[in-house]
């Protein structure tokens, strides 16, 4: 099965064969962080623009890595020192992007549906590296990469997403992913912090921490999102920490031996993680940011090395 | 590299059986030994998908003939081709060179040599991996038709073809029995 969208928004709107393709070309394409001249031709002439109004490190980072490492130019754009901080709207620096004939727009937004306003408006293929609280669909490809390495499958896997769930863009794309892919999701954190209709999603919810990562295969912890909070959805980071930070003491009590514990990043140390368990056996976390750089060779040589996104 | 052959091809003639595929296998082992004064420092290298199963037999006849193990590696030149833009969604396979190929002499093998881009796309990939000592070309057909100044060292059997025919190379591992065929469009008209 070929890939023929023109755009990466949503796991949401994808299949599960489209979804193993493009994890699929990532693993193919991992052999290249280990060679000596880390670079290949496949994308020699195309230009991608990274458009990014949030703070980020790792995905913008990953992003130029790979679309370097496929020899495309890469141009970053942050809103900040922008024609954005001096008033211009969001489609409008878009439009003026798109005059300048890009070829793919990896674009991070704190609105959800933004990387989709841009799909509507743009000829060029758009990644979605991030909208909101709704989808971040390589991150959740870069999971599943790791899962698969590690645990050799997909069908079966039983999935514990612990925290922040109502802010996690990161759980959101999971989630759809692991449900198409035949995993069992278990969703745990305060009841401030789980949507209330996720059940809708097909995941089950846990509210005690100890419940939910027995017997799972994958421990996934997400970052408590201060950025998002209002105040007034956890009584104190030190309660937080106590009822839902993983720590090696309750692994070795409640979890499986031979569990994977993954951190999307940036890590709270001391908050969700501790330390131990952050740099400790079961932790897979610098090996989900590696893969990374591979998701996303495989996301932009899908889209720009193809003639749908070039006729689109 | 074999083109896929138009959905709706029939089968015109055939070029090779079972029987002598094999010869044409086991005198090129000889000829790859002939040439190279043994089989120190060489290596196989095959392009996805029949010339990685070619090179894998080529290596066991020299093992055969000479006691040695030559190490097969594979290529997957998607990421080279000059072409990504006319096709469709690129799919991509992997390389899988597990040995350095600095200072040896690598033999690229393939099942069908036409236009010679298939094999330019593979010196590039071969030459980003390292610097082998030299390069040389194996491979079971060549039907002719070249694009570029390339030239095979050792060739099962020359085939001359029009453009409008295409070969198919099956393999046991891939397609159940051995044999070459040349393929022609279903709505061309039969010749007298």
């Amino acid at each position: 099965m070929g890939w023929t969208r023109k755009d990466l928004l949503t796991m949401r709107e994808l299949d599960a064969s489209e979804i193993v393709t493009l994890v699929d070309t990532a693993q193919s394409l991992e052999e290249i962080a280990t060679r000596e001249i880390k670079k290949v031709p496949a994308l020699r002439g195309k230009t991608i623009v990274n458009l990014f109004y949030e703070n980020s490190t790792r995905t913008r980072t990953s992003f130029e890595i790979a679309g370097k490492w496929l020899s495309a130019d890469v141009i970053n754009f942050s809103a900040s020192g922008s024609s954005a901080a001096k008033g211009e709207s969001f489609v409008d620096t878009a439009k003026n992007i798109e005059a300048m004939s890009p070829d793919v727009v990896v674009v991070r937004h704190s609105s959800s549906g933004a990387s989709e306003i841009l799909a509507r408006q743009m000829r060029c293929s758009i990644v979605n590296a991030g909208d909101g609280c709704h989808e971040h669909p390589t991150q959740a490809l870069l999971d599943l990469l790791t899962i698969r390495e590690r645990k050799g499958r997909f069908e079966g896997l039983q999935v514990a997403i612990v925290g922040d769930i109502a802010h996690s863009r990161v759980a959101r794309s999971n989630i759809h992913a692991m449900r198409k892919l035949g995993m069992t999701v278990t969703v745990a954190g305060p009841p401030t912090l789980i949507p209330p209709f996720v059940g809708e999603l097909g995941v089950k919810v846990s509210h005690k921490l100890e419940d939910a990562i027995r017997d799972v295969d994958v421990i996934m912890m997400l970052r408590l999102q201060n950025e998002r909070m209002d105040g007034g959805l956890i009584p104190s980071l030190r309660e937080y920490s106590r009822y839902w930070g993983l720590t090696l003491d309750k692994l070795a009590k409640h979890a499986r031996p031979d569990v994977l514990i993954m951190h999307p990043g940036p890590v709270n140390r001391g908050v969700e993680l501790s330390p131990e368990v952050a740099d400790g056996p079961y932790s897979v976390i610098l090996d989900q940011v590696a893969k990374g750089v591979a998701v996303r060779m495989g996301v932009l040589i899908l889209l720009a090395g193809s003639k749908a996104a070039a006729q689109a | 590299m074999a083109k896929t052959p138009p959905a709706r091809s029939r089968e015109k003639a055939q070029v090779l059986d079972d029987a002598a595929l094999d010869r044409a296998l086991t005198r090129i082992a000889h000829e790859i030994l002939e040439k190279n004064d043994g089989a120190k420092d060489l290596a196989f290298v095959g392009l996805r998908t029949r010339g990685v199963t070619l090179a894998q037999r080529l290596s066991e006849k020299i093992a055969r003939i000479d006691g040695a193990t030559l190490p097969v590696g594979t290529l997957d030149i998607t990421l080279y081709r000059d072409d990504l833009d006319l096709r469709g969604a690129p799919v991509i396979r992997g390389t899988d060179i597990p040995f350095s190929i600095k200072n040896k002499t690598v033999v690229l093998v393939d099942d069908v040599l036409y236009t010679g881009r298939t094999i330019r796309a593979a010196l590039d990939a071969l030459i980003d991996l390292g610097r082998p000592r030299s390069i040389q070309l194996a491979t079971l057909i060549d039907r002719g038709h070249r694009e570029l100044p390339i030239r095979p060292d050792y060739v099962g059997k020359n085939l001359p073809t029009s453009k409008r025919e295409s070969v198919a190379v099956r393999l046991k591992e891939h397609d159940g029995e051995d044999r070459v065929v040349i393929e022609e469009p279903e709505d061309s008209p039969k010749e007298a």
